[in-house]
């Protein structure tokens, strides 16, 4: 899907007076073989797209849950290309696939041939979660030759001119980075949340994202009354990987009207 | 001149900040500090108090006669920071760090090691100026360095093992810049190498090299002239760094860095970054590193807890690339090697990170006239090494 077409689903849903739910999985997490069968349950449930995991041996920004899901990734195997092909395999899904990965793997990879293999398999866009604004021309100058959206990340120490300038660049969705810390699920939030988004809210010209830490029905309906939706990842994995699907409906569920 | 890194924090094509945004802002604070205090007098005079009176500086530069005869090549002179406080050059990059700390008004630090020779140079400064230290150090290294562990606990350190990937060096780095994500409203992360994110090659740089300033002149009030060759070992590359960089624009002056061979480069088991490795980013910079077809970084190996590091410093990578600095390996039997040899001749164990320039130094100093000068930099001593010694030439010392 391209980045037109993820701007465009996520108006619709918006316009419908639902919220934007984004899981986050680990491609390769239980073997790469039930990963289109997870897309396709995750959008039968009612995700508005996809934030699909590569594996990096070395993931700084991860808590707990999502380094364990990548070590199981790689001893199963998984790499970049096999990550690639699969997707292509089912390439018509009415879905967006964003891909989240660090910087090693994408440059390793080589960025162009990088972006080819993600319009190549269907993917409307990147998160990458160490690579700051001042890095990204590299990345951006071929992303936009492709038409593929980089998502930014802002966070709750990014002081209001690097919160605007973030705004300003971000493409697909603006990621609103809810802890000051790794992903994995958190009880509660500091208090600065709200008004945090609130803020980003302001005068954003793509829809805003909260993310890290989500893990309940109670905090996807708290946090997106501030913004336009959530992004589960820590929750998401761990409920695949212990086979609590139901858990998956209810999630997604909550960020319905 | 060489000026580097430029104004974004890059050394030619390596280095940069490669952080999750909420780090930036604090990477974006250091920077700023450190400007603010790198030029000024009064910051500078309180560092130097503390090298001359606390660290014990200027370290030696001592003219090695019996290695050099028993070389038979080049004179052979040692950079003696095996005698600073705590036993190795990492005081001096932990306590300008520590001094930095309290100037920007942090109160807690957080810090990774892999030998524990920077965790307790770190538990020292923050004894020293009352600052809350946290060392992560690998599961693998602990059990190495069983002594160095203690001496960081003793010195008020809270150490935290950590036992993801390899268990060493590297899973140190990244479960240190986990916990400074999580606490950087409040802690400054005090780096052990010129590695990580801009600025810290910068600072760990110019905090280290006071070693090649007092070598330089040193060296000229000895001989009246240059040394005409270095050579440092390189775990990320701090005690080279600070060796080499003050003379960069003598091109007379030839540099030599000596990477951890581990079994020998050819078998893969090395931490030989960049010898056996290729370009990628890790640990906040772009840089030579060791991993594998598909980005994924893989394990070092080194008989030094101290080296074993798939990642080395960005401006590294870069004097590789102008072709400024050799870069050479030494295996694990070349170490013990040169652990040996300096013991033997001249009366000092060198840590076993240091014992890898020795081990380079027969090849060096033979290809050399005998009218010519070799400074190696010491950088530690081996008293933390020798259960590890032990464990390996034990027995046949008492054949
Ligand atoms: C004595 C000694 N030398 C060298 C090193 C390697 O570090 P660097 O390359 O940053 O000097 C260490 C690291 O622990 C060390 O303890």
């Amino acid at each position: 899907m391209s980045k037109q077409q993820l701007e465009t689903r996520f108006k619709q849903i918006l316009d419908q007076g639902d919220k934007l739910f984004v899981p986050y999985i680990m491609a390769g997490d239980g073997g790469l073989d039930v990963l289109n069968e997870r897309i396709d349950f995750l959008a039968d449930c009612g995700a508005s797209a996809i934030e699909l995991g590569l594996p990096f041996s070395d993931p700084v920004a991860d808590g707990e849950t999502i380094q364990q899901a990548g070590i199981r990734a790689l001893k199963s195997g998984t790499t970049v290309q096999r990550v690639f092909d699969t997707l292509k395999q089912s390439k018509d899904r009415n879905i967006p696939i964003i891909l989240m990965t660090y910087m090693n793997p994408v440059y390793h990879y080589g960025i162009d041939a990088f972006a080819k293999a993600c319009v190549a398999s269907g993917v409307s866009g990147l998160i990458v979660p160490d690579l700051p604004m001042e890095e990204e021309q590299a990345v951006t100058d071929v992303l936009h030759q492709y038409d593929l959206a980089l998502i930014r990340l802002v966070a709750l120490t990014s002081p209001v001119a690097r919160q605007k300038e973030l705004k300003k660049r971000t493409e697909g969705f603006l990621y609103a980075v809810t802890v000051t810390g790794t992903t994995g699920e958190r009880q509660t939030f500091t208090d600065r949340v709200h008004q945090y988004l609130a803020d980003l809210k302001v005068g954003a010209t793509t829809p805003v994202l909260a993310g890290f830490g989500v893990s309940s029905e109670e905090q996807v309906k708290n946090l997106a009354r501030h913004c336009d939706g959530v992004v589960v990842g820590s929750r998401i994995v761990k409920a695949f990987h212990d086979g609590e699907k139901d858990v998956i409906k209810a999630l997604i569920e909550a960020s319905k009207q | 001149m060489y000026q580097q890194p430029n104004e974004s924090g890059h050394f030619g094509q390596f280095g940069g900040r490669f952080v999750p945004e909420t780090l930036m802002p604090a990477v974006l604070e250091l920077e700023a500090a450190y400007n603010e205090v790198k030029d000024d007098p009064d910051f500078l005079k309180t560092f130097h108090y503390y090298l001359a009176d606390y660290v014990g500086r200027e370290t030696p530069l001592y003219y090695a006669e019996r290695l050099t005869e028993k070389l038979g090549g080049a004179k052979i002179y040692l950079k003696r920071e095996d005698l600073n406080h705590t036993g190795a050059h990492k005081i001096n990059n932990a306590l300008g760090q520590a001094l930095l700390t309290k100037h920007m008004g942090k109160k807690k630090v957080v810090a990774e090691t892999g030998a524990g020779q920077h965790g307790v140079a770190t538990a020292t400064a923050c004894a020293l100026l009352g600052l809350d230290c946290v060392v992560f150090m690998g599961a693998e290294d602990i059990k190495r360095q069983k002594l160095n562990v203690f001496r960081m606990e003793l010195l008020g350190a809270k150490v935290e093992a950590v036992h993801h990937g390899s268990a060493t060096l590297k899973d140190a780095v990244n479960e240190a810049l986990r916990y400074w994500v999580s606490h950087v409203e409040d802690t400054h992360y005090i780096i052990g190498s010129v590695v990580g994110p801009h600025p810290f090659p910068q600072i760990v740089r110019d905090f280290q090299s006071m070693i090649g300033r007092e070598t330089k002149q040193q060296f000229k009030e000895k001989t009246g002239t240059l040394p005409d060759a270095l050579i440092a070992c390189i775990g990320g590359g701090s005690n080279a760094m600070g060796m080499f960089y003050p003379f960069v624009d003598d091109t007379s002056v030839k540099m030599y860095g000596v990477e951890a061979g581990g079994h020998g480069v050819e078998t893969g088991k090395h931490a030989a970054t960049l010898t056996g490795g290729s370009v990628g980013v890790l640990h906040g910079t772009m840089t030579y590193l060791l991993q594998d077809g598909d980005g994924q970084i893989t394990e070092a190996d080194s008989i030094s807890a101290g080296l074993d590091y798939p990642g080395i410093g960005p401006e590294h990578a870069h004097l590789k690339d102008i072709n400024r600095v050799e870069y050479v390996s030494a295996t694990d039997k070349d170490a013990l090697f040169g652990l040996k040899l300096l013991s033997e001749t001249e009366g000092i164990i060198p840590a076993l990170e240091s014992a890898h320039a020795i081990g380079y130094l027969p090849e060096l100093a033979q290809s050399m006239g005998k009218d010519q000068s070799i400074v190696v930099c010491l950088s530690g001593r081996g008293d933390k090494d020798v259960e590890t010694v032990k464990a390996v030439l034990g027995g046949q010392n008492h054949e």
